[in-house]
């Protein structure tokens, strides 16, 4: 009996040893993202590349010491359920001892997975959501809400900014092309507060572009037939389709599109749209539907084809937004070596200063934390699926972009 | 689509006082077995079609054995296990496909002009089918031994009970023919829609604004209804263009007034009345 106690003990004892050893030498990474969907997908695929690579070279030096980079994987579940993605905020911070958290995609669920990651002080970059208040949270309360940084995408009134760039030069190609002065513009926005602020800026922005609105059609965002809403678009003349889309809407828009072979051109928010699997989604309908993105074989910096190479040999896919987790994951190393530590107050003083070239964009913070908008650094891309391909047009300065096309008329 | 749900879900109640929850979770089973057929096995559509109906329909008269008939007396009972049927279905398609959209070509590419309207052939595919469909339904119903005991059952249970028929056998039959239906149309409907594991959710609350329509138990109701909300949806769209997400809620208030107004439906027979 004495024996037996004395081996469990010395076990235990040696068990909370290894244990302590084990997380002095790693820093741990909890990737919180809706797992079973491709924007958890990505989240884990690119952090995954981020670990390999930095242990692959020794780790992360902090303070003279080498540490490995251990990641944490946590299911949200934030598609179904914003309970579960505050759990799962709780889980890794209280029982799997994180130090940093990196993810989150649907902005409701992010907004209360801030809210936890902040009363645990815990720095959060966040790599999906772009609600405004995300930022405006650390205007607002600087002192509880300073560990949150927005890594991408950018916040959603920049959003508009890009759309609207874009959208001016899809205009003046239609004009050009088509021989009209004011090209038509439906408005086809899924019906979430996301949008609300695009739509108004639509329809106030549009006419002063010298473009028409020719109507706003709201489905949901789960809508799986759009034939009334593309009828009534049909009819209406539009040339240009500016989609604000989420959801699955995006594939049935894109789909229907093509089976009614429409002379209409979508440009807009498609995030559907953004994946190499939409194509197929879309039965090979979607021809010429265009939306933002951020990643494609294109020199938007110095990393980016080379990253975007090795994520496709990798996981025989192109990375969708989701997976700038592993520009996240570069730019923390960054500042821990530079600062040499992994207080939380200290690296948010050196990410507050710092400029990141990543892999999808160069990054610099505003005092909300959020990306600070240039084109070319920030503002992503503008693509278009011309025969199963998702095409880059935009911006064209930048090396490896393609024409923009119109439906034939 | 609305037609095949509506009369397979009215029917179901009809003859067993089966309020099966996952009616719309069976179409969509036979959407994803459709698109693993089609997608990763490469058989045909015929034949990914047959299999997937006929393999949907075995399986839910298994799940009408095992989960449905040991509660059937007690139609909370049947009504819980239904839902949790249908949400065990939507976690199994979710953990084996994840939330990926998925699509499943045309089985008929390109489109007819009608009027002014671009009509693609895959939904004029979708109409036949639905017409085949319930020609054969009506013949089953009005022209087969089956169809008679069908009929005798919903008309009223005890006493066909009482006249010797196996009214449980009768209710299995009736489950297969009514998940068929819904099979059918997970079929016909998945290359135009998109395969995911939420996609029974909005025909759910459709298909049972339609019955409630219709009256509950009616199947000639549940076609009629089933036209009535499919053209209020589109009139929705067509008269409040920003409001096209409304078309749900649309559909959902009508079933609402009708419940207040005329609980017995279009067809149906009076809740109060004894059958």
């Amino acid at each position: 009996m004495l024996r037996s106690f004395t081996v469990g003990l010395a076990a235990l004892a040696f068990a909370a040893v290894g244990n302590s050893g084990a997380h002095a030498q790693t820093i741990k990474i909890a990737i919180l993202g809706p797992m079973a969907f491709v924007q958890g997908e990505n989240h884990w695929a690119g952090a995954e590349m981020a670990r390999d690579e930095i242990n692959k070279a020794g780790g992360i030096t902090v303070g003279g010491k080498r540490m490995q980079v251990e990641l944490i994987r946590a299911d949200t579940n934030e598609m179904t359920s914003v309970p579960d993605a505050t759990n799962a905020v709780e889980r890794v911070i209280t029982r799997d001892k994180a130090d940093f958290l990196i993810g989150g995609f649907r902005s409701e669920a992010v907004l209360a997975m801030q809210e936890v990651a902040m009363d645990y002080k815990k720095i959060f970059l966040g790599a999906g959501a772009a609600h405004s208040k995300l930022g405006a949270n650390v205007e607002a309360n600087y002192d509880r809400y300073k560990y949150w940084f927005r890594y991408t995408p950018t916040k959603d009134t920049d959003l508009a900014r890009t759309l609207f760039a874009v959208m001016g030069s899809i205009a003046q190609q239609v004009r050009t092309e088509l021989k009209t002065d004011a090209p038509k513009v439906a408005l086809l926005a899924e019906k979430a507060v996301w949008t609300e602020g695009l739509i108004a800026a639509a329809q106030k922005n549009l006419p002063a572009m010298k473009m028409e609105v020719a109507g706003l059609w709201q489905p949901s965002a789960t809508a799986t037939d759009v034939t009334a809403e593309l009828s009534a678009i049909d009819r209406s003349g539009a040339h240009i389709v500016f989609t604000m889309l989420s959801g699955p809407v995006g594939i049935v828009v894109g789909r229907q599109m093509g089976e009614r072979n429409m002379k209409a051109v979508a440009w807009g928010i498609n995030v559907e749209g953004q994946k190499d699997e939409f194509w197929k989604a879309a039965a090979g309908k979607a021809q010429f539907v265009a939306t933002l993105d951020t990643y494609a074989e294109v020199e938007m910096t110095p990393k980016t084809i080379p990253f975007v190479r090795a994520f496709k040999q990798r996981y025989n896919k192109a990375p969708t937004y989701n997976a700038a987790t592993y520009d996240a994951i570069m730019f923390l190393r960054a500042n821990i070596e530079q600062v040499g530590s992994l207080d939380a107050d200290r690296l948010v003083a050196a990410m507050e200063k710092a400029e990141h070239v990543g892999t999808g964009s160069i990054v610099t913070f505003d005092k909300r934390h959020d990306l600070v908008w240039a084109v070319g650094k920030t503002a992503g891309i503008a693509v278009q699926w011309q025969d199963g391909q998702k095409v880059p047009f935009w911006p064209p300065n930048v090396k490896g972009m393609k024409p923009f096309k119109l439906p034939a008329r | 689509m609305y037609a095949l749900l509506a009369i397979g879900f009215s029917l179901i109640f009809g003859v067993a006082r089966i309020v099966n929850i996952a009616h719309t979770a069976f179409y969509m089973l036979a959407a994803y077995c459709f698109y693993t057929l089609l997608a990763k096995t490469g058989l045909g559509f015929l034949l990914s079609g047959l299999i997937s109906v006929g393999g949907v329909t075995a399986f839910s008269v298994l799940c009408y054995r095992l989960v449905i008939e040991p509660v059937r007396e007690h139609e909370a009972a049947v009504l819980i296990a239904t839902i949790a049927l249908a949400l065990i279905f939507q976690e199994l398609m979710l953990f084996t496909f994840g939330g990926h959209f998925l699509g499943i070509p045309s089985t008929l590419e390109g489109a007819v002009r009608l009027l002014g309207v671009s009509i693609p052939y895959q939904r004029l595919l979708i109409l036949a089918v639905a017409a085949a469909m319930l020609i054969i339904v009506w013949y089953v119903l009005y022209r087969t031994r089956l169809g008679l005991a069908i009929r005798a059952t919903a008309n009223d249970l005890e006493v066909a009970n009482l006249m010797g028929m196996n009214v449980h056998r009768v209710a299995m039959a009736t489950v297969a023919l009514s998940v068929s239906l819904a099979a059918v149309a997970g079929v016909v409907v998945a290359p135009v829609f998109v395969v995911d594991p939420f996609m029974w959710l909005a025909p759910l609350v459709t298909m049972l604004a339609i019955v409630v329509l219709g009256g509950l138990g009616s199947l000639k109701g549940s076609l009629i209804g089933a036209l009535i909300i499919g053209y209020v949806e589109a009139i929705t769209v067509f008269a409040v263009p920003a409001g096209a997400y409304l078309k749900g809620a649309v559909a959902l208030l009508i079933m609402v007034v009708v419940l207040l107004a005329r609980p017995e439906g279009l067809f149906g027979v009076a809740f109060e009345e004894e059958r």
